[in-house]
């Protein structure tokens, strides 16, 4: 994939993008271009990364203001046009504000900032996002949030359960979430949401690997 | 143009759970006060804003509650308005 770019969206706030492009481009060999929230040109990146931080300081809701932005706004075609989108964390938020995911995030159910690694099932292989993993079926990434409970009502949980859009469910609940949700695609299953980090999940030397695949999944068709 | 003052009362849906309102009402029963049953923290957004009429701020205080004050999918909200 030699021109392939993922586009690593910058928000202010937002404080893992340097940790997604260093994994991408360190850990992956895949190029990495930085995206000003106020850019709405994405015609040079082949797939987008929303990182994990703190969008515009999570004012009124997380995720509520960075939706607004000329970015995001754009990111409807990118979507529709097939290619992929990975929201992780605070970019989780930022997708279910948008309305890319259904369901929103709330605070955990402790008021805890949970900080620590957790065991996920891999719940759906739709979108390809954990498809290495099919013989293993649990792996471990970190987490690093206070407001991660994934709420949605009953309906749509259903629909999520019909459609296998639940990627990822937390083996041991830290948050609170509906259904140990940890992670969710969209139908068509080019866009995946998820509170774990598996760009801190990148090296061994750092305490795992489980997040490479993913990442590197960012470059399939 | 009619200037109005509006007060948008923000509040998490009553299936949703409110932890920052479990909080407070322990430590509400721990300061002493008796009788609480239920507490629970939402939000209070203050706007002024001008138009030609009730109805048309109303438009757009619906917008902005709809698409920005509020997240639907956990939040109810309610609106009062004065026109100053």
């Amino acid at each position: 994939m030699d021109n392939f770019t993922v586009g690593v969206v910058v928000f202010p706030g937002s404080n893992c993008d340097r940790d997604v492009s260093w994994a991408l481009e360190g850990c992956l060999d895949i190029r990495t271009k930085y995206l000003w929230h106020e850019s709405s040109d994405l015609s040079d990146v082949d797939a987008i990364v929303l990182p994990g931080g703190f969008s515009y300081g999570d004012y009124l809701r997380c995720g509520a203001i960075a939706r607004f932005s000329p970015l995001i706004n754009a990111l409807d075609e990118f979507v529709k046009s097939g290619k992929r989108v990975l929201g992780i964390c605070n970019g989780f938020q930022i997708l279910t504000e948008s309305g890319f995911l259904p369901g929103a995030l709330v605070a955990n159910k402790n008021l805890n900032f949970i900080c620590d690694d957790v065991e996920l099932d891999i719940v759906s292989s739709k979108g390809g996002w954990f498809n290495n993993v099919d013989e293993k079926q649990t792996i471990k990434l970190p987490i690093a949030h206070g407001e991660g409970r994934y709420h949605c009502d009953s309906d749509t949980l259903k629909k999520l359960v019909d459609n296998e859009l639940i990627a990822l469910r937390y083996k041991n609940n830290p948050n609170g979430s509906s259904f140990d949700i940890a992670g969710i695609t969209n139908e068509k299953g080019n866009v995946l949401g998820l509170m774990p980090h598996p760009e801190r999940a990148c090296d061994e030397i750092i305490g795992g690997t489980d997040g490479l695949f993913t990442l590197k999944s960012l470059i399939l068709k | 143009m009619d200037q109005f003052a509006v007060k948008v009362f923000v509040r998490l849906r009553p299936s949703v759970l409110d932890p920052a309102g479990e909080a407070t009402k322990s430590a509400s029963i721990k300061l002493g006060a008796e009788g609480i049953k239920s507490l629970r923290i939402g939000k209070m957004i203050e706007v002024k804003i001008e138009g030609n009429g009730e109805k048309e701020v109303r438009e757009k205080i619906d917008l902005l509650c709809d698409r920005l004050f509020a997240n639907t999918v956990i939040e109810d909200y309610e609106y009062s308005l004065e026109k100053l």
